[in-house]
Order: structure tokens, then sequence, then C-alpha cells
């Protein structure tokens, strides 16, 4: 009873693809664990990163929580293609479906709620403090908690791979499949608790991030002038604060079906598996523009910077984000046309769907009427950005077309559906973020990423992508449904074999990043940027050295335009030094959100096996943790001017340096 | 001049794939063989056509402003400051608008014209089909003519088929991708799907919504006869070779199992469907009103006996 319902059966031995799996990972764990001791990093690591409650930091190890499961979430992807490419003509490929279904669910949760949301947030984190004039977020301890929570999360997931298993549901784990009836297993149980307690985490963050624009941006920043990546940003915040508590809540309710015999969703004793799917899509399809809209926010700051020119309909895009936003709430069921709701309620949330396609096309159009006139440079940045108005412009037809209930009666569930979301998440947020990495990336680490490595990664996407996915849309017009272990068409297996092969380009891709990394610090020399504005940027992250002094901003800056920064270069005062500099007020660090995070963990763990112990250790140590946080009188510092000042000076330093050998 | 010439000549070999990538679609959605799926086709041609009209242009102007005003051309114009325009604006939305309202009211047409719910016109009789979903096979019961079958679905062409569907297991969908759209198979309620042939053939039918180990191997054949004549032969050899499929069989039948071969039975339960769709609330007080309630209520309490769909319980 100590271990609950787990046992030593739980670690699958038997499983040769796993036990590599986690030897892999973990041979590679232990390898970092040690590079850390030997150059004695654990305190820096400790003192500078992990307990830090830095935005840019904890922006820093988002991304880098993003780049870890992206590599997880891509060999799925890889074992996925490789499986379909494999069990044609009535093979059985490599995977049973004991696994397979495991690794198909595992790739949806990890690609969006592990890859794509941290990603985002870790972008956000970074940027939107800077892009405002802030010192930090509203709510500094807070946002590291969030960060916790997310590696919470992580961690259980990740362990599902060796102790026990993952849901075999698909990742939207519909009921009565996802009922203890169908999956008596823990599968689901990692599936709902990885899944609230990151929820938690966002949630907090969408908080944490509405306070800080609504009150902390710099004096004479109107709410209309805030950079179009901060409104994107925030629209993607409302999002959130709006659609994750109805997650929480469905999850609630499968688990207290799950634990305590509830019956929401079972089919018997009155409970309505379809409601769990509106719930689910009330919240899912709002999640997917807070993915997309935040990215459709670096696309703009990317065009404007990279063109050389002010952003075109700056209020157009505000408007049309917030007109996304609203509607994204009023179309969720075109996710279940097929459900059998009457023509005029499939008809109504079709329209509302198509009604959504035009601000998204203003948008569009906004960015082609950005590029006229402009002056574009061809930097890595704009090219996912020029790649993502193609291929996006092609899944928001394919979006459309699935939009009208009359096509999706024999498209729904096809892989024409799987190619579509492909099209817009990968070519859409995707490359929105990958645009953003490479954008922002000398302003976080002083110096900027080969471009050459970067252009190289950007094709191996591009081309990849449409190798991988167009054959996808042609095997939904064959009649091909999703989430197949095996085939037998003949007729299909050149399109499987196209498809894989995408898909190692795209392994190429994944790779030249990873030697772009690799080699642009071991070249960061030569790519120093001591200017903090290295692709002459409108706005005001580029106005402070890169990187940014933990202060951000020495003096708050005075706002009176859009491209606030561009304005101070125009007045020719971009770097004006004050006549003295005042105390300014920090929060101290504090690894309160480390150890929250650790116990939340447990918490998790215990709940999935039935631990009732650690469940209560866990609980009551997140509690006592957070009382002891809060009566903690040691929680802030003043960084003193002379320091300042020494710092400051240290920026026009190597600005004036740069000045002179340019 | 030439090179012109042997541009347009790169672009006709490229019209030249189209067809063979759409012979490809053979046995697909876009190889209808019922006016469902026929106008269904015609439905995504149509809309796709309508967004073309918006999205090649956008493409096209992508890749034209992003040559023209690269850094690089410095005789083109440059107005780092322009960045409104009422006209753009207005045309900006306005085109976004026109094709949206044109694919709304197609779609509010389509959506009733094409609604699964709406039972087809015809001359013909249809027939009657009750659709199971089972952990991993389909079950058709023919209330009318005392027969089912497992994983083997049979109609004359040119004849409606009126499909009653529910499930027994996870949620599927019913789909047979060449004669149309599918339903979800959803247990405890009924969807309903109506459909038609226009030609003879055997055609693939599938779940399209995935419900477990055994998903992929959950198929079907649909044959549609050239004539009613063969439907009817089809229907006495099933009856000549079925089994009896009473309360026990099914439950039976409940039990997963996978890549089911197809199977015949005679109904010796009229009620098997009825009560299927009531087992859920089997237990709860009867709302049953007549007598043949009362014994359609009797046997979904039989059916629950069940193993597999229990709640598990220690």
């Amino acid at each position: 009873m100590l271990l609950g319902k787990l046992t030593l059966d739980a670690i699958p031995f038997h499983e040769p693809i796993v036990m590599g799996a986690l030897g892999g990972a973990g041979l590679m764990g232990l390898i970092v664990l040690s590079l850390v001791t030997k150059f004695g990093k654990w305190g820096y690591l400790w003192r500078e990163w992990l307990t830090s409650v830095d935005h840019k930091r904890i922006g820093v190890m988002y991304i880098a929580v993003a780049l870890v499961m992206l590599l997880r979430g891509f060999a799925d992807a890889l074992m996925m293609r490789s499986q379909l490419a494999m069990a044609t003509d009535g093979a059985m490929g490599v995977f049973p479906p004991s696994h397979y279904d495991q690794i198909f669910t595992a790739h949806g949760v990890i690609m969006i709620i592990f890859m794509a949301m941290p990603f985002m947030t870790g972008l956000m984190n970074i940027v939107v403090p800077l892009q405002i004039g802030a010192r930090d977020v509203a709510f500094p301890f807070l946002n590291s908690l969030s960060f916790w929570l997310l590696v919470a999360a992580a961690i259980l997931v990740n362990l599902s791979l060796g102790v026990g298993n993952f849901a075999r549901t698909g990742w939207v784990a519909y009921p009565p499949l996802a009922e203890l009836a169908f999956s008596p297993d823990v599968g689901v149980d990692y599936y709902t608790w990885a899944l609230q307690i990151s929820g938690i985490g966002t949630t907090l963050t969408a908080v944490n991030f509405l306070v800080t624009v609504i009150k902390m941006r710099a004096p004479g920043m109107k709410l209309m002038q805030m950079p179009i990546f901060t409104w994107t940003c925030t629209w993607a915040n409302v999002l959130i604060v709006a659609s994750f508590p109805i997650l929480t809540g469905a999850l609630a309710m499968l688990s207290l079906d799950r634990y305590m015999d509830f019956h929401f969703f079972t089919a018997e004793a009155g409970g309505n598996a379809m409601m769990y799917l509106n719930l689910f899509w009330a919240w899912g399809h709002p999640e997917v523009y807070v993915l997309v809209l935040p990215a459709f926010g670096i696309f703009s700051e990317v065009v404007s910077t990279y063109s050389g020119k002010r952003l075109f309909g700056h209020t157009s895009m505000i408007v049309a984000s917030g007109a996304i936003t609203v509607l994204g709430f009023m179309v969720w069921l075109h996710h279940f046309f097929t459900m059998g709701s009457g023509a005029n309620v499939n008809a109504f949330f079709g329209i509302a769907t198509m009604v959504i396609s035009v601000p998204t096309g203003v948008k569009l159009f906004n960015w082609l009427f950005t590029i006229y006139k402009g002056r574009l440079r061809f930097e890595p940045p704009i090219l996912w950005t020029l790649g993502f108005m193609v291929t996006f412009s092609i899944g928001g037809m394919t979006g459309v077309l699935l939009a009208v209930p009359g096509a999706d009666y024999v498209l729904h569930n096809s892989l024409f559906l799987i190619a579509h979301f492909h099209n817009t998440i990968i070519g859409g947020a995707v490359f929105g973020y990958l645009a953003g990495f490479s954008f922002w990336f000398p302003k976080v680490f002083g110096f900027k990423l080969n471009a050459k490595l970067g252009k190289a990664a950007f094709w191996f996407w591009q081309v990849g992508f449409y190798f991988a996915f167009m054959p996808l849309y042609v095997l939904g017009f064959m009649g091909m449904t999703r989430r197949l272990n095996h085939t037998d068409h003949h007729e299909w297996n050149i399109y499987l074999y196209f498809a894989l092969f995408g898909a190692l380009l795209i392994a190429a891709g994944i790779g030249c990043q990873l030697l772009q990394i690799a080699v642009s610090i071991y070249q960061r020399k030569k790519l120093e940027d001591n200017t903090g504005d290295p692709w002459n940027g409108h706005t005001l992250e580029w106005s402070t050295s890169s990187p940014p002094p933990a202060y951000n901003f020495a003096v708050l800056p005075q706002v009176r335009d859009i491209d606030a920064f561009t304005d101070m270069k125009e007045q020719g005062k971009p770097y004006a030094k004050p006549e003295h500099y005042d105390p300014i007020h920090m929060p101290r660090n504090t690894s309160a959100g480390v150890f929250m995070g650790a116990f939340a963990t447990a918490l998790g763990f215990a709940l999935i096996w039935h631990i009732w112990w650690l469940a209560i250790v866990g609980l009551v140590g997140i509690v006592v943790t957070l009382l002891t946080r809060v009566y903690d009188n040691n929680k802030d510092f003043y960084i003193m001017p002379n320091e300042i000042a020494h710092t400051e000076r240290a920026a026009a330093d190597s600005r004036a340096k740069e000045a002179v050998a340019a | 001049m030439p090179n012109l010439i042997g541009r347009a000549r790169n672009w006709r070999g490229l019209w030249g794939v189209l067809p063979i990538l759409l012979s490809g679609c053979q046995g697909g959605i876009l190889d209808p063989k019922g006016q469902i799926a026929a106008d269904e086709k015609s439905l995504i041609i149509t809309a796709t056509i309508l967004m073309l009209l918006v999205v090649v242009p956008v493409i096209i102007l992508t890749f034209v402003f992003a040559w023209k005003y690269r850094a690089s051309n410095t005789a083109a114009e440059y107005q780092p400051k322009w960045s409104h325009s009422g006209k753009i604006e207005a045309v900006v939305w306005i085109i976004p608008i026109i094709i949206v309202t044109g694919l709304s009211i197609l779609s509010w047409k389509s959506t009733h014209k094409l609604d699964p719910y709406r039972p087809l016109e015809s001359a013909v009789a249809p027939v009657n089909v009750e659709v199971v979903s089972l952990n991993w096979k389909w079950l058709f019961i023919y209330p009318d003519l005392g027969i089912a079958t497992v994983n083997e679905l049979a109609f004359p062409k040119d004849t409606p088929v009126n499909f009653r569907i529910t499930s027994d297991a996870a949620m599927n969908s019913f789909f047979i991708p060449q004669l149309g759209g599918q339903i979800y198979a959803m247990a405890g309620m009924e969807t309903k799907l109506h459909l038609t042939a226009q030609e003879a053939g055997t055609y693939h039918g599938i779940s399209a919504n995935y419900s477990g180990a055994g998903f992929s191997g959950m198929k079907f054949n649909a044959i549609a006869t050239e004539t009613p004549e063969q439907f009817n032969a089809w229907v006495a050899h099933v009856k000549a070779t079925g089994k009896p499929l009473d309360a026990q069989g099914y439950i039976g039948l409940t039990a997963p199992s996978e890549n089911n071969p197809a199977a015949y039975y005679t109904l010796a339960e009229p009620r098997l469907f009825p009560a299927v769709l009531h087992k859920y609330m089997a237990g709860r007080q009867s709302m049953a009103a007549s007598d043949e309630e009362i014994k359609v209520a009797e046997l979904s309490r039989v059916l629950c006996k069940t193993p597999t769909l229990a709640p598990v319980k220690e």
C-alpha cells in the first residue's frame, strides 16, 4: 500500500525500444549533469538561473524546455512516420497499437503543451517587459512559479515513458475511451495531471502579463501604442485567462469520473461524453489562437524591422487580433460537425469559423503592405516570415474548407485535417517562434546567430514541410483517416514514403538549428553585438544593451510613438544619459518556485499512482513553501546609483567602440 | 521571347501532372459513387476555387513584393514612414468579407442540403439499417429483413439507405468515403445518416474516429448490388447461412476482438437496437409507457450483463 498502484511491473523492461530510448535519454542527462559538476557550475546554475525571478532568464529557461521537448515530440513524429511507411500492404510495422497509440498521444500533447506553449511563453517573457519599458513583470516570483509548474508537468509526461505508460487516447482524451472502463491503466491520469499542473502555470502567467501590460507600461505609452508583439501576446493572455479554466474544469470532471466513480462523461448513469467534447474544444480552439497570435506579432515585428519601415496598419492589426480573440471563442463546434447537430447549428459554427478568416486575411495584406515600399533584408527571420506567408495562406484555405460542414463530413478526422493543422501550427506558430528566436537571440545573449546555418535550417524546414504534409492532403482525399496503426491500400504507399522523407528533411532542419547554436557560441566573438540594436529595431527592447542589465532600463523611457526607439533615434537622443540615477527596486531571487514545482511533481506522481501519503506530502509542501515565501521579509533589494552608472558606462563604451569600428 | 515560351511549356507540364495526382485519389472522396458524395465533392471544389481567388494573389504578391522591395534594389521607392492608407485598408477588409459572404451562403445552403439527417427523396423504398459500433467491429442489423451482419453491408444501388447508428463501446465514426459523409457512433445516443450508391460496387467502410487498440482493423465492405434481385439473393444467403443472434449472442459479440471477417446472423431478437441504445439507462426508473417499451427496457437490462462495459469496480 505504501506505493499505491506502483509495482516493478510498471517499468517496461520487456520493450527494447522504450528501454533504448530511456537509456539514451538517461545517458544524455548524465553527460549534462557530469559536465555541470566538472566545471563546478552547480552554484552558478542555482543562484543565477534556477532560482532567478528575472523575466529574461525565466524566458530563456522556458525556451530551453521547449527545445528539449521539441526533440522528444519530433522523435515521436519520426517513429509515427516510420511506422506508417513500413506498415503498408498489410504489414504490421514495428510498433504495436499498445505502444504506437501512446506515441501519437504523446506527440500531440508534447508539441502543443510542452513545446509550442513554453516557446511562446519564453519569447513573451523575454520581450514583453522590454518592449513596454518595464523592469520586470508585475509578479516576478509568480513568474518563476509558473515556469516550475511547467517543468513539473513536463517531468510527469516524460516519467510516463519509463514508469507505467502514457494515455492511448489521442491528445484529446475523449471519453468514454478515456474513462476507466476503456483505459483502466495510469496513462490517462498522467495526461490529466500533467495538463492540470501546466495549465495552472499557464493561467498564472497570463494573469501576470495582463497586469504587467496594464500597470507597468513606460510613461507616455498609451495602450494603442504598445508594440504589436506585446499586443498579440496580450490578446493571447486574454484567451488563456478565459479558456484555460474550462480545460481545468473538464479534466477535473474526467478525474472525478476516474477516481470517484462520478458519471460526468461516462455512457451510463446519465453521463454524456459529448459534454467533454464541447468543453475540451471550448478550450482547444482558443488554444490554437493562443499559439498563433503571438506568432503573428513576431511576424509583424520582423517584417517592419527588416523592411526598415513602420508596420502597415498598426491599429488595424490590433483590431484584427482582437476580432480573432473574440471569434475564437465562438467556433468550437467545428471540431465535431459529425456529432449529429442540426443543420442550423452546424451552419452557424461553420460560418462563424469562416468569419475568422477575414481578420486573418487582413493581417496577411498588412504584412504585404509593410513590405511594399520598404527595403527588405533577407535575414533568417524574414525567410521564416515569407515562408509563413505562403504556407499559412494554404493552411488557412484548407481550414476554411474544413469549416464548410458539407466538406467536413468527408474530410473530418482524415489526414487532410492532420495536414491542415500542421500547416497552420508549423507554418504559422512554429515558423513564428523560430523567426522570433533568431530575431531576439542577440538581445538575450549579446551575439547573433550564424545566418548561413539559419538559412539552411529554414530551407530544410520549409521544403521538408511540403514533402511531409502535402502528401497527407492527398491521402485525406483518398480516404485515409487519422491514428491508423497500419494500412492496406497499395496506392497510398508512395504518399506515405514521401511524408517520411519530408520528416527526415525537417530532422535535418532541426539538426541545422542545433548546429547553428553550437557554431554561434563558438563564433560568439565574431558575431558579437555591442550596440544592443543589431537590426536597427523600432521598439524599446533594442534601446538597452545586449544582454540587457538586470534592471532593463536605468531610467524608464518616455514614449511618444508606436515605434518608440525609432522615434528616439530620429530625435537624435537614443541613449540619453540622465544627470543622476535613482536606486532601482529589484526582487530577490527565490528558491520557492523550484520547491513548489518539486512538490507539485510529487503530488502529481502520487495522484497518478494512488500513493496517498505522498500526495498529502506534496500538497502540504506546496502550501508551506508558499506561506514561507509570503511571510519572508527579505524579498527585495536596491541596485545603487553608482552600480547603475558603472553598468551604463560599460554599455555606452561598447556602443562607442562599435561606432568607431563602423 | 523563347524564354517566355519555355516557361509556358513548363506550366503546361505542371497541369499535365494534375490529372495523375487526382487519379491517384481513386477509391477516395474525389471518386464519389453516390449522390451525397458527389455533391460533397463538388462543394469542396467550388469552395476551393472561391478561396483561391484571394489566396493565389496573396502568394503571388508575397513573392513580387519581397523581390521588388529587396534591400539591394535601390531603384525601388522607399517610404519608411508610409503605414496607413484608408483605401488599401478598406480594400483588404472588403475583399475577404466578400469571399466569406459567398462562402457563407454556400455553406448555409449546402449544410442543409447535405444534412446527414435529411432523408433522401426517392421513388424506391429505402433499406433500413441499424448500426452498432463494437470493440472493434461493426454490427449491421436489418430490422425489416430479420438479418444482421458483422463487417459487411449490402444494399441495391439507387436505393436510399437509412442508417440509425449507435455505439456499444467507445465513440466511433461511421464512414463510407465514396458514398458520402460520416457521423459519430456514440454509446447511449442515436445518430442518423442517409446515403445512396449510384453505381454498383464494393466500397470501403471504416471507423473514422480512433477507438482503441483494434481501431485500425475496424473495416467493413459496403456492397452496392446492381439489381434488387441480387440484394435479395444476398439477404437469402445471409438467412440461410447465418446463426441466430439473440441477447446472449449479442453479449458474446461485445467481447473485444480485432480484424473480424464478415459474419452473418438471423435476427432472433427484433428489439436489439433499441435495447442497446437504452442499456445505459437500464436500472433507472423505467419511463416505459407501452408494452413494447417495457419489453425493450427488460432486454436492455439483460444486455447490461456484458462484461466489457460495466464500470470497473473492485
